[in-house]
């Protein structure tokens, strides 16, 4: 019904009115194509060039990726996975496997959103794993995650587990896992003896596990570093304040290589004598977590400045005291929102852990270069660099794009409900 | 603090002072509020009256003069300020509910934490409240997922469940649609039927004429008059409070 504009008073007796479908040039797949990539002449052209340089790329590469020597790397999968952790001992890390698949699955189950998102992506993983002939024994390992997942995913969408103590359980998990890697805990200085299995030591770690272990070791450490570190800085305190301003600026200003040679040098320097020299692994991941612990508190004090004043000013008001103020209110609020970034620079930390490489440490780049060196492939004609470092940038690609699309997710996501 | 006389004076503030930096933002406010009291205070924006407020429960220090709330001396010790925020609930002009907390818990978490109570008495409690203030269907909901009125609502009963003697108001009203202005105000008629010694800021001159015992005008950080609603809609005094009262009622 058209308004009568020339009536001085009109009531609209058609209100509410029923909303219209938006003309066809706006939608579906023409009106897409239309507004995306063909507006006018200049964009156009920009698409067909685009489209021909795109065609070239992509032929070239899958006519490489067919004729290439891909045998390397088949032949080595269980060096690419765990290093040169012994076989005889490899049930251990499946442990581990199944440990923290089940984890995720009830997690995934009680808590939705992004766990859930990433639980997904580890079944998708487990599921490839298992139908790919790897061997019997490592097929049932990932057919028995799998199963492990989907189980744990229904009974923590089914009971009601309680959060504490799931958060307790993925705590615990970290010193589980590390215990069941080395088949035992083992310090001579206080005494501690005790194994179940052969000691495995940690310059056998290797590979993908190794890749996996510093980068979560890494942020799992810095975490409560990073948010004291962050608390320090916005605090009231000035020696507080400054230590932790100069802190998170010395490491912000020196690149993590120069950090991993320091704690390969001078750890030792910092730690009581009777303590024994610590294993490259501590050192690596001692260096790791103090450079991570710098960054994770930018982020968490991006996370703090974003609280509004009215949210402490709530909490004073009802007579909470500081703890509880942070507690309840002000870190919940100021960690979930910066989740999207943690889990930003978690992907940076599992790639930026490839420079453990460089200090002797096995993981997946010096896998590759290791295998590159191997003598069965010196008659390959061009050497089998190529598809080795293609396959180790295809792992990590696997792993990073996938967390980043959960996270991405999850960013649009938070957005709505409790807003 | 048990025992005092009916007319105790339960808030009292004797030339109140603060400054922000160089600007001189209250001028030696003084104002005693007896207990079951209503006042409201009023001025022109910038006048002081928010800022006054906010320190009777510390949310600004005030740099000299004396503020004294229920027996309890306001003074830089920390005890004594819990113990003052314990006595007095405030309503904000932002509703500056938690955001992450569903509406129950909003309302449940200060009377667990703070004065340790059991949770399932705190949720009995929180949904008595939530029958008051009339969206008890609410208490499941996310503070995003209500209308402002709803909200600023819920922060009221958030404000009562920790049984303060007092309540501060700024600004109730300000932030809300005018179609839901009219809900909080009921409420906060109800709580002042109910005997709860209040302190508002407030722009609502209808609340102010019905519900006040005392207005205080305040402008440029000093109280200019105090009197009845009677006395101030029909013989004000000062010529700055009839400007402004000239104004608003135009």
């Amino acid at each position: 019904m058209a308004t009568d504009v020339h009536s001085p008073s009109w009531v609209n007796t058609n209100h509410p009115a029923p909303p219209q479908r938006p003309p066809a040039s706006e939608v579906g797949v023409l009106g897409w194509l239309r507004t995306n990539l063909f507006i006018d002449i200049g964009n156009s052209i920009l698409t067909i060039v685009t489209l021909i340089v795109l065609y070239y790329i992509v032929t070239n590469l899958v006519q490489w990726a067919i004729g290439a020597y891909w045998t390397p790397i088949w032949v080595n999968r269980k060096i690419f996975a765990v290093g040169l952790y012994p076989t005889a001992q490899l049930w251990q890390p499946a442990l581990v496997l199944l440990m923290v698949s089940a984890l995720f699955g009830v997690s995934a189950g009680q808590w939705g959103s992004m766990i859930r998102g990433l639980g997904f992506g580890l079944g998708v993983l487990l599921l490839a794993l298992a139908l790919i002939p790897i061997g019997l024994e490592a097929q049932l390992v990932m057919a028995g995650s799998l199963a492990l997942l989907v189980v744990g995913y229904f009974i923590g969408a089914r009971l009601p587990i309680p959060n504490k103590l799931l958060s307790i359980a993925w705590i615990l998990s970290l010193p589980a896992t590390l215990i069941l890697l080395l088949g035992g805990l083992n310090f001579p200085a206080w005494g501690i003896s005790w194994t179940f299995a052969p000691l495995v030591d940690t310059n056998l770690w290797g590979g993908l596990m190794l890749t996996m272990l510093l980068a979560v070791v890494g942020i799992a450490l810095s975490f409560p570093i990073g948010v004291l570190l962050a608390l320090g800085r916005r605090g009231n305190l000035p020696v507080i304040k400054y230590f932790c301003v100069g802190y998170i600026e010395l490491i912000r200003g020196v690149p993590l290589i120069t950090l991993l040679f320091m704690g390969m040098t001078m750890l030792p320097l910092f730690l009581p004598s009777n303590w024994g020299n610590p294993s490259q692994l501590v050192r690596a991941v001692t260096a790791i977590t103090f450079f991570s612990a710098a960054y994770l508190a930018e982020n968490v004090r991006g996370g703090l400045q974003a609280i509004p004043k009215g949210q402490y000013e709530a909490a004073e008001a009802l007579g909470l005291g500081s703890f509880d103020k942070l507690r309840f209110i002000i870190l919940p609020q100021a960690l979930t929102k910066v989740i999207p970034a943690i889990v930003g620079q978690f992907i940076g930390l599992f790639k930026d852990t490839s420079l453990v490489s460089l200090v002797g440490l096995l993981e997946l780049v010096a896998v590759g270069k290791a295998v590159i060196q191997q003598p069965e492939w010196l008659g390959v004609p061009g050497g089998v660099a190529k598809e080795v470092y293609v396959f180790v940038a295809f792992v990590f690609f696997i792993f990073s794009y996938g967390m980043s699309f959960v996270s991405r997710k999850l960013e649009n996501k938070l957005g709505f409900g409790k807003r | 603090m048990a025992g005092h006389a009916e007319d105790f004076d339960i808030i009292i503030a004797k030339n109140v002072n603060k400054w922000y930096g160089e600007f001189h933002a209250l001028k030696n406010v003084s104002l005693d509020v007896k207990r079951r009291e209503v006042v409201v205070v009023i001025g022109p924006s910038g006048s002081g009256k928010s800022t006054f407020i906010r320190t009777i429960n510390r949310l600004e220090e005030h740099q000299s003069g004396e503020i004294v709330v229920d027996g309890i001396p306001l003074t830089h010790d920390v005890r004594n300020i819990e113990a003052i925020r314990m006595e007095t609930g405030m309503v904000f002009q932002q509703f500056n509910l938690f955001p992450h907390l569903t509406v129950i818990q909003n309302i449940t978490l200060a009377p667990i934490n703070v004065r340790k109570m059991k949770k399932r008495e705190a949720e009995e409690r929180a949904m008595q409240l939530l029958e008051r203030v009339g969206i008890p269907e609410q208490a499941q909901k996310y503070p995003g997922q209500l209308s402002g009125g709803q909200q600023q609502r819920v922060a009221i009963a958030r404000a009562l469940a920790m049984q303060p003697k007092i309540m501060l108001f700024d600004e109730p009203t300000s932030a809300l649609d005018p179609e839901m202005i009219r809900e909080v105000l009921e409420v906060m008629e109800e709580l002042a039927e109910s005997g709860m010694t209040m302190v508002v800021v407030t722009h609502e001159m209808g609340f102010a004429r019905g519900v006040a015992d005392r207005i205080v005008f305040m402008d440029a950080g000093e109280i200019v008059e105090i009197g009845t609603p009677e006395h101030f809609f029909t013989t004000p005094q000062h010529d700055r409070t009839k400007l402004f009262l000239e104004q608003i009622l135009k």
